[in-house]
């Protein structure tokens, strides 16, 4: 449909007015709509309508085309005036400038761990793949908080574990999602056998007993797989065990059908898409980088408050559990931590927190952001390392 | 039959639907490009009311398939009669008739019952097709929709292939409690469902309330606005004002700041939590009234 609105209406098109079409979509792409031939093609299609030549009716008529999300839909405008009106251009070269910025801080702060011998990041980290990863990330690194140098020193690995150990550490903890899930899966459909009968089914077979429903035919209940949010604390305080946990966040991504993950620290940031990366250490690279880049201090009520607001409607339902990995060490308001775990509690099935402290000798959740929470928290455990991870297992299976 | 812009502009005011500026285009392009429309937006913006009044501008037949968690073909596409084809079977048998030749009649037109979807593709004249909360729908739903609206065809295994013999305005709507896929959204044109800023506001009160006067709508209007922007758990949407502006009017109320005592035992039609209730106390209801002086 679409080509053929190119060949039937394109001819009444010039040659500029096409390029310049082409460089608003290409324009659109890089700021991360999803913009195809289809689309390119039907606008073509409406520019040589007389309702073109005015921008403010061409204006909602391509918005409409274009815009696929909400997020989508608030940018619109500005690119829009900027690319074909030239107009409020200082503000669309900020709206684009920020996210170009923020890849060059993050190619900054690899060349910085480069050249410095002092800061280091992790050794596991793969230099090279940052410059290939940089525009998948598209822009996420934005979220950065202040005090980016000061941890980047203190996130060195190096000092606790050997990296080849850090290596093998986190394959592991990879491999035990995966299992994690298989077990799961299995348990879910021999305790679940639901069965109703299958009328259309069993109607076409009993045609031939002459009407009579010899032959049943039955329906199994669709089994509804667990869904697995967790919400990964990637403060300063959690530096230490950051790395590892996100190696296994993506091996719960890879191996959960339905899973989301979030970082925060001062903010929220939504990381499923990078971390939904085939290639493993790209993805677990790009990840330890912003998580390790951001620093002073967590705030895990407002946070909290963020995901309640903007993304638990979307990716919880009711069964989901929410796994926070969080040492509990608040800056914000205790309350404010309180207040919103109990509304997060209210829309999902379950509440685990893991603690990586526990682990340690003598440990009680003394932390204030922790007492407020421990009411709202239907599991508290250790997860310090992989045994601690691996005992989560029957829990989970019984959600 | 295609429309343009203006036209379909002019009908939606003339049959009540108040629009907001860029609605008419989103809904002429519908036509002019085939593409369904996917509207997003918080509950209560008026999203159903949109294809509503499109079936209205057309004078075409509303279909609506309202999604639902588990929603399965059986229930969106077509169902047999059993209990026809039961009692089919059974005279026929009677008869003598064979096997095969009692098959064919009981799965032939007249034991088919169809659901929205077969019904949508098989009128004469295009009707729209509400799907109503897509995001409801799980995602081999999804799928399975997005073939249709991309092939309008469909087939009964003991049917054959169904072609559509028109193809329907599809509107699809969503609130977003799940992510859509991207091939959904891309297939569709795009329209984000607002609410309605006061002036919008105020005009759908005195289009649907009969008898309420201009100054009490835009009050109503005002207030409802600052009432959306406290922090509630349920927005009130438009529905709720409406509820609210005829539960005034049948009150008698001309002034809200002069009976505060109506506005605040009335909060309820807005209102439709007990936190939400409690939140807004008397104190902060007054202050809101205060501002839409």
């Amino acid at each position: 449909m679409a080509l053929a609105a190119i060949s039937k209406t394109g001819e009444g098109i010039g040659a500029p007015t096409r390029q310049r079409l082409a460089g608003f979509a290409r324009t659109l792409r890089d700021q991360g709509f999803k913009v195809g031939l289809a689309e390119t093609g039907d606008a073509l299609a409406i520019l040589t309508l007389p309702l073109a030549g005015r921008s403010s009716s061409l204006k909602p008529a391509l918005r409409s085309l274009f815009c696929a999300t909400h997020s989508d839909w608030e940018r619109f405008d500005a690119i829009f005036d900027a690319f074909w009106l030239g107009r409020g251009l200082r503000q669309a070269r900020t709206l684009s400038g920020s996210a170009a910025e923020s890849r060059a801080s993050v190619r900054r702060l690899a060349d910085a761990s480069l050249s410095s011998g002092t800061l280091k990041l992790p050794d596991h980290v793969d230099r090279r793949s940052v410059g290939d990863g940089d525009s998948t990330g598209d822009g996420r690194g934005r979220r950065e908080g202040a005090s980016r140098f000061e941890n980047l020193a203190s996130a060195d690995m190096r000092h606790i574990v050997d990296p080849a150990d850090i290596a093998q550490v986190q394959a592991l903890a990879g491999r035990l999602a995966r299992v994690m899930r298989a077990r799961l899966v299995r348990r879910e459909r021999v305790r679940r056998s639901g069965r109703r009968l299958d009328l259309r089914r069993t109607i076409h077979r009993s045609v031939s007993h002459g009407g009579t429903p010899v032959d049943l035919a039955w329906r199994h209940r669709k089994i509804k797989p667990l869904r697995l949010v967790v919400l990964l604390d990637a403060s300063g305080s959690m530096s230490l065990y950051t790395a590892f946990f996100v190696r296994f966040l993506h091996g719960v991504l890879d191996a959960f059908r339905e899973a989301e993950a979030f970082v925060f620290h001062t903010r929220l940031a939504h990381v499923s898409a990078s971390l939904r990366d085939r290639d493993v250490t790209r993805a677990v690279d790009r990840l330890s980088l912003m998580a390790q880049g951001i620093g002073g201090g967590t705030r895990i009520g407002e946070s909290l408050s963020t995901f309640n607001r903007w993304h638990a409607r979307r990716v919880i339902n009711s069964r989901t559990a929410v796994m926070i990995v969080s040492d509990g060490y608040d800056t914000g308001a205790a309350e404010q931590l309180g207040e919103e775990m109990r509304r997060l509690r209210r829309r999902c099935q379950r509440i685990i927190w893991l603690n990586p402290l526990i682990g340690w000798r003598d440990y009680s959740p003394l932390a204030r952001g922790m007492q407020a929470a421990l009411p709202y928290v239907d599991l508290l455990a250790p997860a310090h390392n992989l045994e601690s991870l691996a005992a989560l297992e029957p829990y989970l299976s019984r959600i | 039959m295609t429309l343009d812009r203006k036209t379909i502009s002019d009908r939606l005011a003339a049959v009540g639907y108040v629009a907001d500026r860029d609605i008419a285009t989103a809904l002429w392009l519908m036509d002019f490009l085939k593409r369904p429309l996917l509207l997003e937006g918080e509950a209560g913006v008026g999203k159903t009311e949109v294809a509503k009044a499109l079936a209205a501008v057309h004078g075409a037949q509303l279909i609506r398939l309202q999604c639902y968690e588990g929603l399965d073909q059986n229930a969106a596409l077509y169902e047999w009669n059993y209990q026809r084809q039961l009692l089919a079977i059974k005279t026929r048998e009677g008869v003598g008739e064979s096997a095969d030749a009692i098959e064919e009649h009981i799965f032939s037109e007249r034991y088919l019952l169809e659901r929205p979807l077969l019904a949508a593709i098989r009128r004469k004249k295009p009707p729209v097709l509400l799907v109503d909360e897509v995001d409801r729908a799980d995602e081999e739903f999804e799928a399975f929709l997005l073939e249709l609206l991309s092939d309008f065809q469909l087939s009964i295994p003991e049917l054959g292939t169904i072609k559509a013999t028109s193809i329907p305005r599809v509107v699809l709507t969503s609130n977003g409690t799940r992510e859509l896929s991207d091939a959904l959204r891309r297939r569709c044109l795009y329209h984000y469902v607002d609410f309605p800023d006061v002036d919008r506001e105020a005009k759908i009160i005195l289009t649907r309330t009969p008898g309420i006067d201009t100054a009490l709508a835009l009050q109503i209007a005002h207030m409802v606005a600052a009432v959306r922007k406290e922090d509630l758990r349920k927005v009130p949407g438009v529905a709720e004002t409406l509820d609210w502006a005829a539960t005034l009017a049948g009150l008698d109320v001309h002034d809200l700041r002069q009976e505060p005592e109506a506005v605040h035992e009335t909060m309820m039609c807005l209102l439709k939590t007990r936190e939400d209730r409690s939140r807004l106390t008397r104190e902060v209801a007054d202050r809101l009234l205060g501002k839409v002086a």
